[in-house]
């Protein structure tokens, strides 16, 4: 059966049936049928399986989910196209590890999984990057390393993207950043005020190469010594 | 402080004490009378206030009577800049570029909650009053304020422009901040302005 196929009728296969849930129990509807295939493409690297309100949550091996995530999106069987969201949780028990969410979407097979690693505190929030994969994965792990400081092993462009690249205050949404920040408003105010907004687009960004004969002398000056944010 | 009569406009004071030639004041008459009634507004909109901004400029509340009907989106043409919502902190440099690209004279409508004060977002990221960069004329309250309260802060606006002498340099200063820091208030008014009050003091930390 081939995707437009599927696509059209809605079902991946003739013994599957695919429905839209009425009322989902808390935890007891059927899981996602990837888990268990999950489970035998990849044994130990799944470690955990739960299905709450009907949604499947798949805890995988932090070394294995590049390979776990490629598989999903490759495999005829799977097909999940869909990058909804990548985001991270991390509890207030400081013994809990951060968890890491992927939120993949099958749109040929109407199938939602979602993907969790757990990263230990005390040791460097590292996991491997799905930009590889996924295009749309490019801001969303942006965002997650702005705020919560997960670093994406193989990102292109890992930088903030929220907050302004030399924020030095940390990242606000982990539990032991304070609400209104670390630094006094003035100081923060300074530091707001020292950056520059401009220094990260290049000419080609701006679309100004052509015109560069009639910019300002300053900022002339400034684009042909190549300046970027400096960090 | 309210609005005063409308019929206090329609005299001149002259005090020949002031120093001030009759055609000086009257001059000064004249110009404000004009400026007054042509403020070109340059909005800047980050959130929920915009909408009522806009609703302001639409034809109900029609904000052309009062001869604001041109939007200046360029900086370099306008007179006023209306900052309609909350300001984070990565804007900070781009509200006080806009705002020293203005020509002089301007002035300065903080509309709303979050712009006079950072309003509910006493948080990490969000200015506490944009009167910590700029030097705002005009506050105007409510979350978010109703069209007739941006009219209102607009006829403020006019009856200061209405009130301003030209022989008084001091109206047409321009900001100049600080060239380390780029602030232009001193840092101790600046925390003063962004302690926490009410009970979100109870938020400081988040328990770890």
């Amino acid at each position: 059966m081939n995707r437009f196929e599927i696509l059209r009728t809605g079902r991946a296969g003739s013994n599957e049936q695919v429905a839209t849930p009425g009322a989902v129990s808390h935890r007891d509807a059927p899981p996602n049928p990837s888990a268990a295939a999950l489970s035998d493409k990849f044994g130990s690297a799944i470690q955990r399986r739960e299905v709450i309100w009907g949604e499947t949550i798949v805890y995988v091996d932090p070394a294995k989910v590049h390979d776990i995530i490629r598989w999903l999106h490759d495999d005829p069987s799977q097909q999940y196209d869909f990058l909804s969201d990548v985001t991270a949780v991390e509890y207030r028990d400081a013994e809990v590890p951060i968890e890491v969410v992927w939120h993949l979407r099958s749109l040929p097979y109407r199938r939602f999984l979602r993907v969790k690693v757990q990263l230990p505190k005390g040791q460097p929030l590292e996991v491997a990057s799905v930009y590889d994969i996924y295009r749309a994965a490019d801001w969303l792990e942006r965002e997650c390393y702005d705020m919560f400081g997960i670093r994406f092993r193989g990102h292109p462009d890992l930088r903030r993207i929220l907050m302004w690249e030399q924020y030095k205050e940390g990242f606000p949404l982990r539990k032991d950043f304070p609400l209104r920040g670390r630094f006094s408003r003035s100081e923060q105010l300074r530091q707001s005020l020292a950056q520059n907004p401009e220094a990260r687009y290049s000419m080609e960004e701006l679309s100004i190469a052509d015109a560069y004969a009639e910019l300002p002398e300053d900022m002339r000056k400034r684009l042909s010594l190549g300046e970027r944010t400096g960090e | 402080m309210g609005l005063s009569a409308p019929a206090e406009h329609s005299t001149v004071e002259y005090a020949p004490e002031s120093q001030e030639g009759w055609v000086a004041t009257r001059l000064d008459f004249l110009v404000n009378w004009a400026r007054a009634n042509s403020l070109w507004p340059m909005p800047f909109g980050t959130a929920c206030c915009a909408i009522e901004f806009m609703a302001t400029a639409a034809s109900d509340f029609d904000l052309a009577r009062f001869g604001m009907e041109r939007m200046s989106f360029s900086p370099r043409q306008a007179d006023v800049l209306i900052c309609a919502g909350r300001v984070p902190f990565k804007l900070a440099p781009i509200l006080r570029r806009i705002w020293q690209q203005m020509p002089q004279p301007k002035w300065c409508i903080s509309m709303g909650a979050c712009a006079s004060s950072g309003g509910m977002f006493d948080n990490y990221a969000v200015v506490q009053g944009i009167d910590t960069i700029i030097p705002v004329d005009v506050y105007v309250p409510g979350c978010p304020p109703r069209p007739e309260a941006l009219i209102y802060g607009i006829r403020m606006l006019q009856e200061k422009v209405k009130n301003e002498r030209a022989a008084d340099k001091g109206t047409r200063d321009e900001m100049e901040p600080d060239p380390t820091s780029q602030l232009y208030i001193p840092p101790s008014v600046i925390d003063e302005l962004g302690e926490p009050f009410g009970n979100s003091v109870n938020q400081t930390r988040s328990g770890l």
